[in-house]
């Protein structure tokens, strides 16, 4: 019987690739066709890369015929967030304002794995500049959940989490600032790592709140994102604030005990409001890591009700610096109709951005203004000091802490539009780890009853990467929630078309 | 904090956003229940909390200054909106 080459996971097709049983170009060609075939229903894509990722899968083949493979990653399909800048090939960020731009580099975690002989099969949609938690602030319209078409994949990395669990490519990069990786591994069902700010290089990615914003991958499995986070980590002179703490090897740190870890569990992590299936299959993952020998222990971060607010502050702030460089002057667009400089500013910036990203910049420029920054954005970083106090604290105890990564499943597309801090509440369980800088993994641990993904959330020491991937490995071995896959998806006219005919 | 239509163009000129009245009257309700929100910081004692701007100190970063090209200049020009010869043009700035 032919397999679907589009189920394997990246381990188990990078194995094949090597033994010659399958080549890049079929791989890659399964990828291209499973995405004209679905798209229509998901919009995961904002560009499909056909031509190239045929030459880099041919390339690829060339390397592998010879017994020269690149790295483990050599000819696996993989797809790219809009927020990676790629030479050659349009980088939008899901925004009006770099409808057109086509840059002339490589981002660092791009280059990495272009070296290590990775297929782009194209560039992910996503919220507009990585703002928001249900790529429903796309200008190019919302992406849709493979498990239920009706419904978010989260955001903002959404595109890329779509593309992972609809079998549209065998991994994806994402960015994560306050959840945009971990918040849609787990509405969609999948693995979403959040590596240690400054594990992963910055550069070359489109910058959203640089204190906070962190790359990492999206996986069918945690083997697949070890890999894949191996490949792309490590210190870059591109990156004042990469560090150069050196690279483990992560998938040898997956298999052995777990017998002397132990979890805290944030009691603020459990909260009223919380709906009843989330919080009984997070439990029973806790029992579960329990029975695989793990103590388990209640602890408490005091300050954790902060930590939106905080973000909100902070996020914003330095949003509304980083997005001063769109004045249409260099590149991205220029409105016409404007006369005087000052008015090309304004009016580019008027037509280029959309909704949300208007309004993060007038917050984050109000915060920061005279006489508001003291009381708005001095006052958000004392507080994210109290946050990560809160965490060193735990971690004296605990060798990780363990909640669900989103209070809820996947919400309906349209629910929380309306009203922006009713949104911002969906990313109330992640938002503290990126204030903190800690790496946090969203894993799969059970179904609510519409049979939509629920999400494990596994929090770390700082480049506690290791432990992080152990645990989260013993847990996924131990279970079989991990490598689901959303039914079907029908064939044909879909939303996602109506909605780009639009 | 009650925000008015005055902050919100005031805002909106430091951020050299042009907002459309509609824009403008949604700002002044969202703006105003946003900051509404984060105002729950203020309840909080920081005497004596330094601030975070980065979480991790990795020091200056220190590299050799020696000469590297970056893309070249017409490739860096590719994208401008309006360009002439080797340059990025822009609307007449003194009249």
């Amino acid at each position: 019987m032919k397999i679907d080459l589009t189920s394997l996971t990246l381990a188990s097709a990078a194995d094949r690739l090597r033994r010659r049983e399958i080549s890049a170009a079929e791989l890659t060609e399964a990828c291209l066709e499973r995405i004209a075939e679905t798209e229509p229903k998901l919009h995961a894509f904002l560009t499909v890369n056909v031509d190239e990722a045929r030459r880099q899968a041919a390339a690829a083949d060339e390397r592998l015929r010879h017994g020269e493979a690149a790295s483990t990653l050599d000819g696996i399909p993989l797809a790219l967030k809009d927020v990676f800048v790629t030479r050659g090939v349009r980088t939008t960020a899901a925004s009006r304002i770099l409808e057109g731009f086509v840059p002339p580099y490589d981002g660092t975690a791009v280059a990495r794995l272009r070296r290590a002989g990775a297929v782009f099969v194209g560039k992910t949609n996503c919220d507009e500049f990585a703002m928001g938690s249900s790529t429903e602030n796309s200008a190019f319209g919302p992406s849709h959940n493979p498990w239920d078409l009706e419904r978010v994949p989260g955001g903002s990395s959404g595109g890329s989490a779509v593309a992972v669990a609809a079998s549209q490519c065998l991994g994806a990069l994402g960015t994560d600032t306050g959840g945009s990786i971990r918040l849609p591994a787990s509405f969609c069902g999948i693995v979403g790592l959040k590596p240690t700010y400054g594990r992963v290089s910055r550069y070359g990615i489109v910058a959203y709140a640089s204190s906070l914003d962190q790359v990492g991958p999206f996986a069918h499995d945690v083997r697949d994102a070890a890999i894949l986070l191996e490949a792309i980590a490590g210190h870059d002179p591109m990156d004042s604030t990469s560090a150069p703490t050196p690279v483990p090897r992560y998938q040898s740190a997956l298999g052995g005990d777990i017998g002397r870890i132990r979890l805290g569990v944030p009691r603020e992590y459990f909260q009223e409001g919380m709906q009843p299936d989330v919080d009984s299959c997070v439990r029973e993952a806790i029992a579960a890591l329990e029975s695989l020998g793990a103590t388990v222990e209640t602890i408490s971060l005091p300050h954790a009700a902060y930590a939106i607010a905080t973000y909100y502050l902070i996020a914003t702030a330095e949003a509304s610096s980083n997005l001063a460089r769109y004045d249409g002057i260099r590149y991205g667009r220029r409105a016409t109709s404007a006369k005087s400089l000052i008015d090309t500013y304004r009016r580019s910036r008027e037509e280029g951005f959309g909704t949300e990203v208007k309004r993060r910049i007038m917050l984050g420029t109000y915060a920061l203004s005279a006489g508001y920054y003291e009381a708005y954005y001095g006052k958000a970083q004392k507080v994210r000091t109290l946050i990560r106090r809160d965490f060193e604290q735990a971690f004296e105890r605990c060798d990780l802490l363990v909640a669900p990564t989103a209070p809820t499943t996947a919400f309906r597309l349209g629910e929380k539009l309306g009203d922006p801090l009713t949104m911002y509440l969906s990313d109330v369980l992640t938002i503290s780890v990126n204030l903190a800088g800690l790496p946090g993994v969203s894993i799969p641990c059970g179904v609510d009853a519409n049979g939509l993904p629920i999400g494990l959330q596994l929090i770390g020491r700082p480049f506690g990467e290791e432990t992080l991937l152990r645990v989260a490995y013993a847990y996924e071995q131990s279970t079989d929630w991990h490598g689901r896959r959303p039914g079907p998806i029908p064939v044909g006219e879909g939303p996602a078309a109506r909605e780009a005919a639009r | 904090m009650k925000i008015t239509v005055e902050d919100v163009r005031h805002v909106a000129a430091l951020a050299r956003l042009d907002l459309s009245a509609a824009e403008e009257e949604n700002l002044v309700a969202e703006l105003g229940a946003i900051l509404g929100y984060v105002e729950a910081l203020a309840q909080l004692d920081t005497e004596g909390v330094p601030p975070t701007a980065h979480v991790f100190d990795v020091g200056p970063a220190f590299r050799d200054d020696e000469v590297r090209n970056g893309p070249e200049v017409d490739a860096l020009l590719e994208n401008a909106p309006d360009r002439w010869q080797g340059f990025f043009r822009v609307p007449k700035i003194i009249e």
